[in-house]
């Protein structure tokens, strides 16, 4: 905090425009340019490279010719002047891997559908028909979402082979709501308590149910609530593995991260071209769709921790 | 709670007794249960009963295909005895104390440095958070190609600005495997400790840095006495999130060693699944995954009520 007196011309400003209320450069005219650049832009993007290197990584040996991939001495490895999309053809045209997509996509949209609607439900009843116990049964919720999948996967592996759901999705489908059930419910609880009270009991005043309460007023004012949850349980399901790994037998049903990792590892040194480019379709409809949502996406992640 | 209040007088003054059938329609406790169904269906088929039924098998001979019968602790004393289940409860002890240390480190790091202001910083927070939404097994494997043994990038980059002479053989050796699957852990980690951990930072009231200035403390000084303080409640909640995930992780190590070299990145989840489901001992994997319930149930009351106190020190004016 030595350099204050550079600043000082900014006071007379300051003094004519009162009570600005947009405070947002706050006391970032402290600190000068080199300070800066050293504290803030160097390490953020040290971490920044860090952190997206693997996708570009993927990326570029998705469209790399096997010669060059494999032929670090001639080639610099990291860019290629002349991309193929053979890896990419190969995994659209020559593979299972469109199943394997459409898979993912049905599993991920049917069990993220069910837990939202058990969810608004639950989350519903929990805020606002504060029925006995109510407190409670929150807590419970709470408690589930701490039990990891992998503490499960045995037992639910019988449990699925016993209701014969064994190598079908409709055992992810089923399975997949124990993990979204408990963090969506969190998610919109928070939603659900910050519409106005008076809003319910007008409509109960005129006769509404609590269904055509929870249908006409308390849904059309929740929607971003709705969007967030929709879109982080779908990511969810997409990331699941060791459910899917364990439920599912026959290659045309697995899902993409299940697929990748068992069926194109076949320890052919030319494999990594397809693998990659398996990786990088497997995580563009999630990067898309995160791209259109980032807001949903933080407010979801924050909203759930913060209850 | 307009109903309850008006639902006693109603059922005296109407001519018609409230039938059962209407008790079930409008009683709050009633509707409340028929609101819970769905999600409690789910709940206690598919997670309760599961998580009872897992504890039973551990204490049964059960294989793939097989019903089991009772044989009381035996899994217990046979892995009490098994030097690789040990070796799994330390790498996962070491895994999570590692990788959640430099996560918290990390990412609160990350957090501080993106609430500055600059320019790009949508994009720049929206970048960030990409690691998190890729699903972690895809990442895995990019993971699993830049640490290959013969055509690593790392090696390659290393061998040109003249460090190393010859290529690291990163997952084929323990020490290097180890450090490699923490890293992937840690990458794919710090964006949600750093993003939520973010939201909490934009809670914090700039007056009081201003204030902080004026009494003349240091960045230190400030983060110290005014940033952590305020963010603990915040930081308890992300770090008992990100404690037991990393303490069940089970898809990065499986997708870059499987456990190996010589079960050196075996965590207890995948030596679970190894024992269950690739051997059939049912009864065994699932006496390995009761034996993480305590872990679990020690690391949540450590990180809640170890910092769940200072929450309630500093009085109610924040949450």
């Amino acid at each position: 905090m030595t350099d204050l007196p550079a600043q000082k011309a900014d006071l007379k400003s300051i003094l004519s425009t009162p009570a600005r209320v947009d405070n947002s450069e706050g006391m970032s005219y402290l600190q000068s340019v080199p300070r800066r650049i050293v504290t803030l832009y160097i390490p953020l993007s040290i971490i920044v490279i860090i952190l997206l290197f693997p996708f570009y990584w993927m990326g570029l040996t998705a469209i790399k010719p096997d010669d060059q991939l494999l032929d670090l001495d001639r080639y610099n490895p990291f860019w290629t002047w002349n991309p193929t999309f053979k890896h990419i053809h190969k995994l659209l045209f020559e593979s299972y891997y469109p199943h394997w997509l459409w898979n993912t996509m049905y599993v991920a949209i049917g069990a993220t559908v069910l837990s939202i609607i058990a969810s608004v439900l639950a989350a519903y009843a929990i805020v606002r028909l504060r029925y006995k116990g109510a407190n409670v049964v929150g807590g419970l919720i709470f408690l589930a979402y701490l039990v990891p999948p992998s503490i499960l996967f045995i037992p639910l592996a019988t449990v699925v082979f016993q209701y014969g759901l064994f190598d079908s999705p409709l055992a992810l489908i089923l399975t997949y709501p124990t993990i979204l059930i408990p963090f969506s419910t969190w998610l919109l609880m928070g939603y659900f308590k910050t519409i106005p009270f008076e809003l319910e009991e007008c409509a109960l005043i005129d006769g509404a149910s609590r269904w055509q309460i929870l249908i006409k007023i308390v849904l059309p004012l929740a929607i971003p609530g709705l969007i967030s949850a929709f879109i982080f349980c779908f990511t969810l399901c997409w990331n699941e593995f060791i459910y899917a790994l364990t439920f599912l037998q026959s290659t045309p049903n697995k899902t993409v991260p299940v697929a990748i990792v068992n069926e194109f590892v076949d320890g052919d040194i030319y494999r990594w071209g397809s693998l990659m480019a398996g990786a990088l379709c497997g995580s563009l409809p999630l990067v898309i769709l995160y791209a259109f949502f980032v807001e949903h996406y933080v407010s979801a992640m924050t909203g759930a921790v913060k209850e | 709670m307009a109903d309850i209040a008006l639902a006693p007088r109603r059922a005296k003054t109407e001519i018609r007794e409230a039938t059962a059938w209407d008790k079930l329609r409008h009683n709050k406790n009633w509707l409340g249960f028929w609101f819970m169904v769905p999600a409690m269906a789910f709940l206690i088929f598919f997670l309760a009963y599961p998580l009872g039924l897992g504890i039973w098998l551990s204490f049964t001979d059960a294989r793939i295909g097989r019903v089991g019968h009772y044989i009381g602790t035996e899994n217990y004393e046979w892995l009490w005895d098994d030097s690789i289940f040990w070796l799994s409860v330390f790498n996962t002890l070491l895994y999570t104390s590692i990788a959640s240390a430099i996560k918290f480190a990390v990412g609160l790091y990350l957090a501080l440095l993106l609430n500055e202001r600059m320019p790009f910083k949508a994009l720049l927070r929206a970048a960030v958070l990409i690691p998190f939404i890729v699903p972690t097994v895809l990442s895995a494997l990019a993971f699993w190609w830049i640490f290959d043994s013969q055509f690593s990038i790392i090696s390659w980059s290393l061998k040109h600005l003249g460090l190393i002479t010859q290529n690291i053989n990163f997952l084929g050796d323990s020490t290097w495997a180890r450090i490699c699957v923490i890293f992937a852990n840690i990458w794919r980690g710090v964006p949600f400790v750093a993003i939520t951990l973010l939201a909490g930072l934009q809670t914090v009231q700039p007056s009081l840095y201003e204030a902080a200035t004026l009494d003349g403390a240091s960045r230190w000084q400030m983060f110290r006495f005014i940033t952590y303080p305020l963010l603990t409640p915040i930081i308890a909640v992300v770090m008992t999130f990100s404690v037991l995930f990393t303490f069940t992780d089970f898809q990065l190590i499986w997708a870059m060693t499987r456990g190996g070299p010589v079960n050196a990145t075996h965590l207890m989840a995948t030596l679970s699944y190894q024992r269950a489901i690739i051997a059939g001992q049912l009864g065994e994997g699932a006496a390995i995954s009761s034996a993480m319930i305590p872990f679990l149930l020690a690391a949540i009351m450590v990180s809640w009520f170890g910092l769940q106190r200072r929450k309630w020190q500093q009085g109610e004016s924040n949450d």
